[in-house]
């Protein structure tokens, strides 16, 4: 038993090394809240898009960048998106680590968004277009007001477990040097050569944080459903 | 008002209208019959252009529909009401909510005018002690004589009808045609696609009888369905009278 207090107590009291992982938690939490975001304007833009060209044939080039998009980053690992972005694309600016983070995270679950969003405007009853339409709502009034609402409403648990792998899948930022919870316990273990608890951590408050979001999710849909049966 | 002119139709291999003439003057109240697949709703629906018709032209107050831009469009679409067979309310907007969205967004009134405007129009429905409930809390009969006031909100000149009681119960039936045979009364335009031929006999200025992407015949109900000239809308009536 003393053993292993004297294990905690190495592992994570001396020098403050507790402080890699609350700094590192700090910058997961950054990087995929702002990484959320930019996925989520990424995506309704490009759902709407693809959309709008499915079912109306208009935006033809935005359609065809779109899917070159999607193709693209469904088709590649993030890991390698991360380095591409950090190594070629900034190769030559310095630049701050979590933005690029952000950036290579944000433009990642975009493309994810976009297909989960798409599959909600597209589940929308053909007659409510119609019915905006025959009110004399153009296009882009009806799929504000009418149609996105409700295809948002019925996305809303997907777009939710898409921020719960977002969180899980920032852990490869330490690729790119990013100093965030997975590699403050690395960091941890590279130091202290004790690998069992720094990484246990790590993967307790990763599990924590899942399935406190995933219980969140859980409420919503039934809630959801709840006003559905109104 | 409605000018219609060798409409044409086609779905793919399938023609559908096959060259409709006809005019729909101010204040007529037309109901169109005819068997299923003989075209009608796809007439109905070329009139607001709903569906784009291959050729010929529809022309609503000197516009010339098949050639108006989407903002000419979207303006005659204003003033050209519709009620459809599965009502198409919006469900996650109140009653409230769905009557008011379109004048609102389109700035036809302010948010306090469409409301005020909104609750005349569910007054004239009957329906004023719902406009805070949702569409999914109402009876189908309901939901249908809301979507009539959603059309009439706008003070529409003309409302096409897309078999408008189709989709309801049999005891739902009478109060929204008894709501339609007050529009017609009070001088609506109305261009209406039924099986209800006690509304079409009673109703109707003229009644039109579409088969094969065809009018076939159309007359004043009386000689309608008093002395039908064509073998094929003897034989129709037949059937369902």
């Amino acid at each position: 038993m003393d053993a292993f207090l004297q294990k905690l107590y190495e592992t994570f009291i001396v020098d403050d090394r507790w402080k890699y992982l609350t700094e590192g938690l700090k910058t997961t939490l950054v990087i995929t809240f702002f990484a959320v975001l930019l996925g989520m304007v990424i995506g309704f833009l490009v759902a709407v898009i693809r959309s709008t060209h499915d079912m109306t044939g208009k935006m033809k080039v935005l359609n065809f960048i779109s899917k070159i998009y999607l193709t693209v980053i469904r088709g590649t690992p993030v890991m390698v998106q991360l380095l591409i972005i950090y190594y070629v694309i900034f190769s030559s600016v310095r630049i701050d680590k979590t933005f690029v983070g952000i950036l290579a995270f944000g433009i990642n679950s975009g493309a994810y968004v976009a297909e989960i969003v798409r599959s909600g405007i597209m589940s929308i009853d053909r007659g409510q277009f119609e019915a905006g339409a025959s009110l004399g709502m153009n296009y882009p009034k009806t799929m504000l007001w009418i149609i996105m609402p409700q295809a948002f409403k019925t996305v809303l648990p997907a777009l939710a477990n898409e921020c719960i792998v977002l969180l899980k899948e920032t852990s490869v930022a330490g690729y790119i040097a990013l100093e965030d919870l997975t590699k403050g316990g690395d960091i941890i273990r590279s130091v202290t050569y004790e690998a069992f608890l720094p990484l246990i951590a790590v993967a307790l408050i990763y599990l924590i944080m899942v399935v406190g979001l995933s219980t969140l999710v859980g409420k919503l849909e039934r809630r959801l459903k709840r006003s559905d049966r109104g | 008002m409605i000018e219609v002119k060798g409409l044409r139709k086609n779905f793919g291999e399938l023609d559908i209208l096959k060259g409709i003439d006809t005019t729909v003057e101010k204040g007529e109240k037309v109901v169109v019959i005819g068997p299923s697949g003989s075209g009608k709703s796809t007439f109905l629906r070329c009139l607001n252009r709903l569906e784009k018709p291959d050729a010929g032209s529809v022309i609503f107050d000197g516009t010339d529909l098949t050639r108006a831009s989407e903002k000419q469009l979207n303006k005659v679409r204003e003033k050209m009401g519709m009620v459809f067979q599965h009502f198409n309310l919006f469900p996650h907007l109140t009653i409230r909510g769905n009557l008011t969205v379109a004048p609102v967004k389109l700035r036809l009134m302010s948010r306090e005018e469409a409301d005020s405007r909104a609750m005349e129009m569910l007054k004239k429905v009957g329906l004023e002690q719902k406009a805070d409930s949702y569409p999914n809390m109402l009876s189908g009969g309901q939901k249908q004589r809301i979507a009539i006031a959603r059309a009439l909100v706008m003070d529409p000149e003309v409302i096409l009808f897309d078999e408008p009681t189709s989709a309801l119960d049999p005891e739902m039936v009478g109060e929204v045609l008894s709501l339609m045979k007050q529009l017609a009364a009070e001088g609506m335009t109305m261009v209406v696609v039924t099986h209800e031929m006690g509304f079409a006999r009673e109703v109707a200025s003229r009644v039109m009888f579409m088969e094969n992407g065809l009018i076939a015949e159309e007359n004043e109900p009386d000689k309608f369905f008093g002395s039908p000239e064509s073998p094929r809308l003897r034989e129709f009536l037949s059937k369902v009278l």
